[in-house]
């Protein structure tokens, strides 16, 4: 027969002290525990989900980023009447061929940070997907006119449509925000190729990137480009090069999560086994009561399981619940692949909630089970006379 | 029995439960050495520049180069001593994961103004002889099992292609934080195989009287304002500290999870330090009736929750300094990182705040015990 829950529950609450400050050591590691994933969550949020899977883009035969390649005109017109390329409906190739260069620039809260200034035309709102203006206008071909994506707006000043960022020497003129789904396209300024060309670099672009008439064949398009020798490129597929740029970080910011969390898991389960000895070795007296009624061992392991998994839930909700308040807080780091600033905020996402729970009921197991197999084993006389 | 013996035969009464609760003090500690190691390692990255030195790059982000022409009008700033200039390479050996840095150098003018790059005077001459000559870090020898005499290949990212160097000097650095796994080559080299289409990256410009490096940095600022090419000119520690905040606010963050463990462990460890007290009601009762005065009794607790928190203590730093030994990940881009002397002091006395607080409770409850219904209950 079973013990009914309703007994671990009135134990804990006759202790609340103890229950209180192993829960709450507990909430504390779950805390750490989401908050941690949530940074890493954000941070892969916002360089996975940059690009497309029907895009390609190209760089510079042994280029590593955008940031050390270069294309000449001549090599971005000759792709855009590949015949693999898709069409907008307007009949010209959905192409964009970019500049890329990073500017310092000061930060709202001081010291100065890279920014990614990049230079596109405004086929480029069409072939980069999900790029949306939500304030303001985009810019006006021919002009010293920019638009700064949305986390920029948060991380620097004077952002505000109408106002202007100084850089090259040159002041241009915000025009417009927009969003891009969290991606890093939102820490960066972008403005017409042909106006950051000649301020910058000269006459050659960093990228081109282009839309697949057919994203099922990129292996046969990027041999095709890799083989052309008019070209010199190298092609990835737009979505996976830019994981690839921010697999170091998020590799880093993995590993210290794991790390941090499951360090202090262990001292967190080494204090749910002592709650659980002491509130086992101070109530012999009622486990031997629970055995003369003819409750079985087994069922008082059971029990005394149940309430160290009760603890560790209470645990892992007051854990949820401080971890709660860091979603949407943005922060920033550099993308080292670019030696620009990405801002990104944390994430705390239902599964990963979840996933803390799952974090804090395995504490409280493995902090359970040796106290409630002491607890199953004492003889009736033994409990009895120790109480 | 003796004091110390009483002390003794509490620690050892339940011995799982002391070996657990010294368990997660050591465990707290542990994480409180490598992530406070991981914050002294940034502030010390940050500060490992020379403040004697300035360095001057493009006002419009480092990916724009200098003309080499900028280098004679530097040399006639006054207060200049001299003037060199260096160029990221961006290559890899092997794998594009092995990261470590490659500088093309202006090599003799460079040397002569960092000591910091010790090596000895065979070693410098074979390496300024040679056109395709590196000198490299003892630690990167020692990482890739190099040989002084060796034609190493590089893939470049920036210089596209293979590049051969052949390592003809090895340098140990003056102080660690300088770094040993760093290569040098020369700016000529880097000229040539790219048709003179290179200039350099940023310059390193010497000074006769440190304390005047900020009037200078403005005074060649202004040199630059309306040429080709503007300028930024910042100390070196300034220049290397604006790559250290890139990492953005992972101090904070390190610092507020040591807090969070802290409290943690603290929890965890004063309510063990009470329920060992809890247990021992009787005890205390007896020893109180046998003469103990009130103020001995707390004594006695505190010095046990003490024990508990140094031994657990002294356990978590020294497992948190043996992680820092040999060659870790971290050492190509933070070299000399460890667990400082600051971090040890500051750890003991955590340890021993730790050990007062969790024993205080306990401690305050055994010397108001009152002897008669102590025993009562017991009886």
């Amino acid at each position: 027969m079973k013990i009914p829950i309703i007994y671990n529950i009135r134990s804990l609450r006759q202790r609340p002290a103890s229950t209180l400050t192993t829960a709450i050591g507990m909430a504390l590691v779950v805390a750490v525990f989401v908050a941690m994933n949530a940074l890493a969550n954000g941070f892969r949020a916002a360089l996975v989900s940059t690009g497309s899977t029907e895009n390609v883009l190209l760089l510079r035969k042994g280029a590593n980023g955008e940031m050390n390649s270069g294309i000449g005109r001549q090599a971005a017109s000759i792709v855009g009447g590949l015949p693999f390329v898709a069409r907008g409906a307007d009949g010209l190739p959905l192409v964009s061929p970019e500049t890329f260069v990073v500017v310092p620039l000061e930060r709202a809260g001081g010291g100065r940070a890279n920014v990614v200034v990049r230079g596109v035309s405004l086929q480029a709102f069409v072939v980069r997907n999900g790029i949306e203006i939500v304030t303001g206008r985009t810019f006006r071909p021919g002009t010293r006119e920019v638009v700064v994506g949305v986390a920029y707006t948060k991380r620097f000043p004077n952002a505000g449509v109408g106002q202007v960022v100084r850089f090259a020497e040159e002041d241009w003129t915000i025009v417009g925000h927009f969003a891009a789904g969290g991606s890093s396209f939102e820490s960066e300024i972008w403005g017409e190729n042909e106006q950051l060309m000649p301020v910058f670099r000269g006459q050659i672009f960093q990228s081109v990137t282009f839309r697949m008439a057919d994203p099922s064949a990129f292996d046969g398009i990027k041999t095709a480009i890799e083989g052309d020798a008019r070209l010199q490129l190298d092609a990835f597929r737009e979505r996976a090069f830019y994981a690839n740029q921010s697999e170091m970080l998020t590799r880093v910011l993995s590993f210290i999560a794991l790390f941090v969390a499951s360090i202090m898991g262990i001292g967190a389960v080494f204090g749910a086994i002592n709650t659980m000895y002491a509130a086992v070795a101070s109530r012999s007296a009622e486990i031997g009561v629970l055995l003369t009624l003819g409750f079985k061992p087994r069922s008082v392991l059971a029990s005394f399981l149940v309430e160290a998994l009760l603890l560790a839930t209470l645990g892992g909700v007051i854990g949820c619940l401080i971890a709660l308040p860091i979603n949407g807080l943005v922060t920033s780091t550099t993308n080292w692949a670019s030696f620009s600033e990405v801002a990104f905020a944390f994430r705390v996402t239902p599964s990963l909630l979840l996933t803390g729970m799952i974090f804090a009921i395995t504490m409280g197991a493995l902090g359970g089970l040796l106290p409630a197999r002491r607890a199953a084993k004492q003889t009736v006389i033994d409990a009895l006379r120790a109480g | 029995m003796t004091v110390g013996g009483l002390i003794r035969a509490n620690l050892f009464r339940n011995k799982k439960r002391t070996f657990l609760t010294v368990a997660s003090v050591a465990v707290a500690f542990f994480l409180y050495g490598v992530l406070r190691s991981v914050t002294t390692t940034l502030d010390a990255a940050a500060a490992v520049g020379s403040e004697a030195r300035l360095v001057t790059s493009n006002a419009s982000g480092i990916t724009f180069t200098l003309p080499e022409a900028h280098a004679n009008r530097l040399r006639s700033v006054p207060g200049v001593t001299s003037v060199s200039w260096s160029n990221w390479f961006g290559g890899y050996y092997r794998d594009p994961q092995d990261f470590f840095a490659q500088f093309a150098i202006k090599a003799e003018s460079y040397l002569a103004m960092y000591p910091e790059i010790q090596i000895t005077a065979g070693d410098r001459e074979a390496f300024l002889r040679e056109r395709t000559a590196a000198l490299v870090g003892v630690g990167l020898l020692e990482k890739y099992g190099w040989q002084v005499g060796q034609t190493i290949t590089l893939k470049g990212t920036i210089f596209s292609g293979d590049w051969e160097f052949v390592i003809r000097a090895a340098y140990t650095p003056a102080e660690a934080a300088y770094g040993d796994e760093n290569m040098f080559f020369h700016y000529e080299y880097l000229y040539e195989r790219t048709n003179g289409q290179i200039t350099p990256g940023w310059f390193v410009v010497a000074l006769d009287r440190p304390e005047s490096a900020a009037d200078i940095a403005a005074t060649i600022d202004a040199q630059f304002k309306n040429s080709t090419a503007p300028t930024k000119t910042e100390t070196e520690r300034a220049f290397q500290a604006g790559f250290v905040t890139m990492w953005g606010n992972i101090g904070f963050l390190v610092r507020a999870i040591g807090t969070a463990v802290f409290f943690a462990i603290l929890l965890v460890a004063a309510n063990t330090m009470m329920m060992a007290v809890r247990e021992r009601i009787g005890e205390i009762a007896v020893l109180k009736t046998v003469g103990f005065t009130d103020g001995a009794v707390a004594g006695l607790v505190i010095v046990e929750s003490l024990l508990i928190a140094l031994v657990g203590g002294a356990l978590g730093l020294a497992l948190a300094w043996s992680t820092f030994q040999g060659r870790n990940p971290m050492q190509a881009f933070f070299p000399g990182n460890g667990v400082t002397t600051g971090t040890t002091l500051l750890g003991f006395g955590l340890a021993l705040l730790l050990g007062m607080i969790s024993g205080a409770v306990p401690a305050l409850q055994s010397a108001r015990l009152s002897v008669t219904s102590a025993l009562r209950r017991v009886a």
